[in-house]
This record gives C-alpha cells, structure tokens and sequence, in this order.
C-alpha cells in the first residue's frame, strides 16, 4: 500500500459516504410497491442529475473496489508486482466499464 | 490454584526451525506461579534440553514473550491461574518470527524492521549548546508518553496479523517508537522518519485490526501511534504540493 | 475457530469489513449487469425483477443491505480513527457502526416484505 493508493481509497470513500446514503434511502423508497423496469427508468431516465449521482458513484466505487480488491488478493494470495497492478487494473477497468454502461441504460440513453 | 498437589498438563513446542511438535508434560501446581516458573520448572526437572529465553523475570527486559494457549504474553508477568484453560496449557514460540529452537525464536526481523522504520535520535544540536527544555505537559510530549514504555518484547509484533500476511510489514512496535521520535521536538529528521515510515512496508499497511493494543502487556497503543503515522504522512503529502 | 489472539471487537470489526467489502466488489458486476438490461433487454431485467419477489431472495436483499451498510459504518469508523486523534472508543464505535447497519438493513427489510 502506498502513499498514493492510501489517499485515493480514503478521497473515494469520503466521496461515497453521502452518496451511500443517498442510495440506501432511494433503496427503501423504491421497493415499497415493488420492483419493475418502468418504474427504475420512471425515476431516472432522462435526468442529468441522476446520471452524475450515479456516474460519481460508480466511478468512485470503481476505484475503491478496485484498490480494496488489491490489498485483499496481496495479502491473501501473495500476489506482487506486475501480476497485482495487472490484477487491480484489469478491476477497476472492468467495473468501470459495466458500472458506466448501468448507469447510462438507466438514466442517459 | 486451588489445590497445591494438582498436576497441569502443559503442552510445549518442541522443534527446530524446519519442523516440530508438541510434547506433553505434567507439572506440579503451585500458589502464584508464573508461566516461566512452570517452563522453568520443566528445564529443570524434566528436559534439560529444553530452550527458552528469559533474563529480568520482572517484565522490564521484554525476552521472555511466548504464546501462551494461542495469545502472546510476556511469561514472567502472567499467572498460570488467570491463563489456565482447563487444566491444560500450551506454550509456543512467538507467532511472525522464525524459530531458532523450541521456545526460542529469531528476532531479527522484528529489530531490522525497528531500525528500517528510523526509529532512532537524530541530533539537532551540539554538545555545546544549552540542553533543551522540554515542556512536560506539551502535546508532544504527553503523545511521547504513551509509547515509551516499549519494552521490545515483539507481543504485538506476533499478535499482528497484517504482519502474517505482509513480510515487508514493519509492525506496531517499529512504527510506535517512530512516532514518539516524530513527536520529539529534539529531533532534526522528522522527513527521514515519516519517508521510512510511509514505503511500501509502512504505516498505510495497518488495518487497524488492533491486536497489538490489546496484547500488549505494558497497556501501550501502536494502533493509535500508527495513526498519528499515517495521518503525519498525509498531511505531508499535501503540504510539500502545496 | 477464531484463533485466540484475535478474539475481540476490533479484530471483529476488521474482518466484518474486509467481508463486507468483498462480498460487495463480488456482487457489483451481476448489480451494473442486471441494470444494463435495461438498455438491451428490458423484458429479461423484469423477470429478473418479478423473482425478487420470492421470500429466499427479500433475505439476500436484506443481506446486501446489511452488507453495504455495515461496511459504511465500519468505515466511518475507520477514518475517524485515522483523522480524528481524539477517538479512543474505538469498541464503542465499532459496536454502534454494527448496531446502526442492522437498523438501516431491517427498515429495508421491513419495506420489501
């Protein structure tokens, strides 16, 4: 772990603890009357706002997982090196990846 | 204990650095008796080839640490009563460090480490200048206080986890005493310390598991010197960009 | 068997957040892939969505709440230790970040059921 993944996780976490919050009240809000595609996109499709709530969340989660993924698989599988940074990039990129093409099915496109 | 003539079964790690086992032994129960009385007991009557390490018998030299049934305490220090788990007890080497025979283990890498983490003095003043007044009640001070007592006797350092799983893991003791040299207003080499402190081995590894606070058995707290450490470590991360 | 040496809150609390942790990294991908349907296959995401009716399912949904809202406590706890000097309550911290994740997880629950 160093100086600059240390900062990284504690800035993306900080980053998502209102946004946490923010979700889990729109969890226990939305599953009131139950679950549906229409509903989902009822409430988020088209809006901006919703696009950067998520967007900035999935971006953030992305990095955080990525680097709590690292230190998980270092320490548990002794990875090290270019297998570890290979490893860590290849989660960050792939949770980049599908989380921005979530949050744009749901709110964008 | 309760009665005197009751006999203990005590299990004790036999072996060199390459394997081992557990030999069992019944000694005698006596009033007030200390782990190391009850291994020194067995050197004595039962195998005069068993190893082990001690020296104050006082719990100010730190040589005496083991694990005693899975927890790592100081041998001198700690009464059979308050530990006994049954009528059984097992004794081992300390976790995190290489064992050189039987009881005793190799502790260099928990002094390497001490010396890697630039836990030492680095002057800032000749011996003709006046010596420096240090306030007691300073905030630095008082912070300095609450790890000096170290005693060096690796408890923490076997009861750390992130240490088991990261060899290049300076460990709490280490990175305690370089926090009280960072706190020390006498010292010229605060960067040295916090630059040893914040690589790749360094105070950002803990993961606040705490077992070093808790096993300690001078009540000191490595989990909150690390902290500091690494809130140190932070701040001047932003203050050399800035 | 929790070996002796790490029986006690802290230690508790560390490997409550390293799980919780993983288990959300793990369940992230099949979260971002079930939404996307909703771009390509909206027909398959409610069917997905009409299974989540099933008690067995509701349960895991509590799970994952739980699981989300534990790590976010535990790492408020976390930071607070790290930035704050002040916070020598760690157990007490520990104790309330489990005791409010239960709290948020269960009102959650109690609005799917």
């Amino acid at each position: 772990m160093n100086i600059r993944l240390y900062v990284l996780q504690r800035i993306t976490a900080l980053i998502m603890a209102p946004l946490t919050l923010g979700h889990i009240a729109v969890m226990i809000y939305a599953v009131q009357d139950g679950l549906s595609a229409s509903e989902i996109l009822g409430r988020t499709q088209g809006s901006i706002i919703w696009f950067l709530f998520y967007g900035t969340f999935v971006v953030a989660v992305s990095i955080h997982a990525a680097i709590g993924v690292r230190v998980i698989v270092s320490e548990t599988f002794k990875f090290v090196g270019f297998t570890l940074d290979a490893f860590a990039w290849f989660v960050l990129l792939a949770m980049l990846f599908m989380g921005g093409r979530a949050v744009l099915a749901v709110t964008l496109l | 204990m309760s009665t005197k003539q009751e006999d203990i079964d005590v299990s004790v790690w036999r072996g060199d650095p390459h394997s081992g086992n557990y030999e069992n032994f019944k000694v005698p129960a006596q009033e007030s008796q200390t782990i190391l009385d009850v291994i020194s007991w067995i050197q004595q009557n039962q195998d005069a080839t068993l190893s082990y390490r001690f020296a104050c018998r006082v719990g100010m030299c730190g040589s005496c640490a083991m694990m005693v049934n899975g927890i790592p305490r100081w041998t001198c220090r700690t009464h059979l009563n308050k530990v006994l788990n049954g009528n059984k007890l097992v004794v081992a080497p300390l976790r995190n460090l290489p064992v050189i025979k039987d009881l005793v283990t190799d502790m260099d890498p928990f002094f390497d480490k001490w010396i890697a983490a630039e836990g030492l003095h680095h002057p800032s003043k000749t011996r003709l200048d006046p010596i420096e007044e240090i306030e007691p009640k300073s905030i630095g001070r008082v912070e300095i206080d609450t790890g000096i007592e170290c005693i060096n006797c690796s408890i923490c350092y076997a009861a750390c986890d992130t240490v088991t799983n990261n060899s290049d893991y300076l460990g709490p003791a280490a990175l305690q005493r370089a926090w009280t040299v960072y706190n020390d207003v006498k010292d010229a080499d605060k960067q040295t310390v916090l630059d040893a402190v914040s690589g790749d081995g360094g105070c950002l590894n803990c993961h606040s598991q705490g077992s070093c606070s808790v096993h300690c058995p001078n009540d000191l707290n490595p989990m909150n010197a690390i902290a500091g450490l690494k809130r140190a470590t932070v701040a001047s991360l932003f203050s050399r960009k800035g | 068997m929790i070996r002796p040496h790490r029986k006690h809150s802290l230690w508790l609390a560390y490997i409550l957040h390293r799980i919780s942790g993983f288990c959300l990294a793990v369940f992230l991908p099949f979260h971002f892939y079930l939404l996307a349907l909703a771009l390509t296959e909206p027909d398959r995401l409610d069917g997905f969505l009409s299974w989540t009716d099933t008690p067995i399912v509701k349960l895991a949904e509590f799970g994952l709440v739980f699981l989300l809202a534990v790590h976010f406590f535990g790492g408020l706890r976390l930071m607070a230790l790290e930035f704050f000097p002040w916070s020598t309550s760690q157990k007490t911290l520990a104790a309330l970040a489990i005791a409010s994740a239960f709290l948020v997880a269960t009102i959650f629950f109690l609005q799917v059921i």
